[in-house]
């Protein structure tokens, strides 16, 4: 009798679990899932924004394919995140050494690692405005703190404005926002490392930097993986930086500021150019790419382990 | 004395790469307060006398303090629904056992890597066929569903709640949502905290999806407003006018961070190792 009651006592507790991811399935089926298949099927059809889509087959992706500007944005984008992930990855990496060097026993990591994320926390919008003045090339403050030492006096660099700098700007700036969080990350996989494993290694005899390479780096791999795909998926994506800098979708000067989305945004949202089905199968075409580079920059890192 | 040396040159590097991250926002507060013309023809780093002046053309433009209640309006029911719905779903997750429950994990996990941008015109259709464009509405119900938060907190709570706990409850006679309320949500209020934290700021510096559902001027969040800057004459000839809105919508955050880094940056080094 108790034990019959037990049972199904039980089973009510359970379905209870129901009634509470409730909310959040129907919100997740509208909002995130169903949006993700309707771009789909926008992708096929050619979707001006207004009326009723015709089914247009692959045509987008052939044109996405064969669009050299398409090209040309995917171009910058990846020029503008190679030279971020380098800068950004690169300083991390370096303060993640310097932070969990046994020799020096640095301090302060707290204070440092807030200061390192505070570009983090501020509106790209912001960020944007604030050092498209400060790098204004006639009366901006950067180039006359330079000219007060000395650098590039009576020859101001136009940093927004000639096309072979902004882009690297761009890097620098993201790379400026966001390389406090990746040292976090890396210093966080640090700290996740037993004490145990240098202990050993030290009582074999082993120097600071054999630990350093053989235990730290391969211990951080699965975290440096993970920063590295997740800065892709967030690199490919760049919008806010470059558009509110150039001002607009074309992503001037000479268009070296367009990427992908501002491309994708030009003909999803700007009127008199909307293609909404062309945007989506942009949308599509870059997410195939990051995914076939997520696969091997995953495959590269597993191999080498073995 | 060779390693004092080289300790210290480490020390004063780390010093010099913090500036670097402060520079910019000293340099803001301080612009804000000169003139455009003092501004162009030189800088410093005693602040000005322009500071009203500069209000007056910022106001002029556009109204600063009505973008900050309309980015309120927006982040706080936003992350409200984020916190709770979350730490239920999350607590559904981690202690349940039902048909479906690991299916919708997978799902979550799988959603978390998908990038925003296949969601993006899919998403702006589904608003303009149920007439929600130019509506905070978009902006705030999906926040219910935060497939990162979720999977967050189910780690969390997988690793602070113990199941003994909620059977002494349930003798007790407590129903399934009173355990919830009363025992669960204040167990996992850490997490749940830091976890806010990180939402609210992220709606609050929200800038692509209000940018292409707003329309109307004195409906724009705090970035939108921001971002439309660039269309005032007046503004972008007073180059300190720039720096103090941008300014104002800074400060807010800056003060937010002062008081919440212990938990944004204990949040992100969990997020890493849990992965």
């Amino acid at each position: 009798m108790i034990v019959t009651s037990g049972n199904r006592k039980r089973r009510n507790v359970n379905h209870a679990a129901y009634i509470f991811i409730i909310p959040f399935v129907i919100t997740f089926l509208i909002f995130s899932v169903y949006p993700v298949f309707r771009t789909l099927f926008l992708s096929f059809t050619n979707f001006k924004g207004f009326g009723t889509p015709d089914f247009v087959g692959m045509d987008n992706y052939v044109r996405v394919v064969g669009d050299k500007f398409f090209w040309r944005a995917f171009g910058n984008t990846l020029q503008i995140w190679i030279v971020n992930i380098v800068l950004q990855l690169g300083i991390a990496f370096i303060l993640t050494v310097v932070f969990s060097d046994i020799k020096y026993r640095m301090q302060g990591l707290g204070l440092f690692r807030a200061i390192f994320y505070l570009p983090n926390i501020i509106a790209a919008t912001s960020v944007a405005f604030l050092f498209s003045t400060l790098l204004d090339w006639r009366y901006g403050t950067i180039n006359q703190l330079l000219a007060f030492f000395g650098i590039n006096k009576g020859n101001p660099t136009n940093w927004l404005g000639s096309s072979s700098v902004a882009p690297y700007v761009i890097a620098v700036i993201g790379a400026w926002m966001w390389f406090g969080n990746s040292f976090i990350m890396l210093m966080a996989g640090v700290q996740g490392i037993s004490k145990d494993y240098f202990e050993a290694a030290a009582i074999d005899g082993a120097g600071r930097w054999k630990m350093f390479s053989g235990i730290t780096i391969p211990l951080l791999k699965p975290i440096l993986l993970y920063v590295g795909i997740t800065s892709l998926i967030g690199g490919l994506q760049m919008f806010d930086l470059p558009f509110l800098i150039s001002g607009g979708t074309a992503g001037n000067p000479s268009g070296k500021l367009q990427t992908v989305i501002m491309y994708l945004y030009k003909f999803g949202f700007e009127t008199g150019t909307r293609q909404v089905g062309y945007a989506a199968a942009i949308a599509y075409t870059l997410f195939a790419i990051i995914l076939i580079v997520s696969v091997i920059q995953f495959r590269a890192m597993r191999d080498k382990e073995d | 004395m060779s390693y004092k040396i080289k300790k210290s040159i480490l020390y004063l590097s780390l010093i010099l790469l913090a500036l670097t991250c402060v520079l910019p926002f000293i340099l803001m507060v301080v612009n804000a307060t000169r003139s455009g013309i003092d501004i162009m023809t030189s800088f410093s780093f005693l602040p000005g006398d322009a500071l009203a002046e500069n209000w007056e053309t910022v106001s002029g433009y556009f109204n600063l303090f009505k973008g900050f209640y309309n980015s309120l309006l927006v982040a706080i029911p936003a992350t409200i629904l984020t916190a709770y719905f979350s730490a239920i779903t999350a607590y559904a997750l981690a202690v349940y056992h039902f048909r479906g429950g690991k299916f919708i994990l997978l799902v979550i996990v799988v959603f978390m890597m998908i990038p925003g941008q296949l969601s993006l015109l899919g998403f702006y259709n589904l608003i303009a066929k149920l007439k929600l464009v130019d509506s905070y509405i978009p902006l705030i119900i999906p926040a219910i569903a935060a497939p990162g938060t979720v999977f967050f907190l189910r780690q969390y709570l997988l690793s602070v709640l113990s199941k003994s706990l909620l059977e002494a409850a349930r003798i007790d006679g407590a129903t399934e949502i009173h355990i919830f309320h009363r025992i669960v949500f204040p167990i996992m209020l850490p997490g749940v905290a830091t976890m806010s934290i990180g939402a609210f700021i992220g709606n609050w510096n929200s800038y692509l999806v209000p940018l292409i559902l707003l329309n109307s001027p004195e409906k724009f969040t705090l970035p939108v407003m921001i971002a439309s800057l660039r269309s005032s004459q007046d503004i972008t000839s007073n180059q300190g006018a720039i720096y103090l809105a941008v300014a104002i919508s800074v400060i807010p955050i800056l003060i937010v961070f002062m008081f919440c880094s212990k938990y944004i940056i204990s949040s992100i080094s969990a997020g890493a190792v849990k992965e």
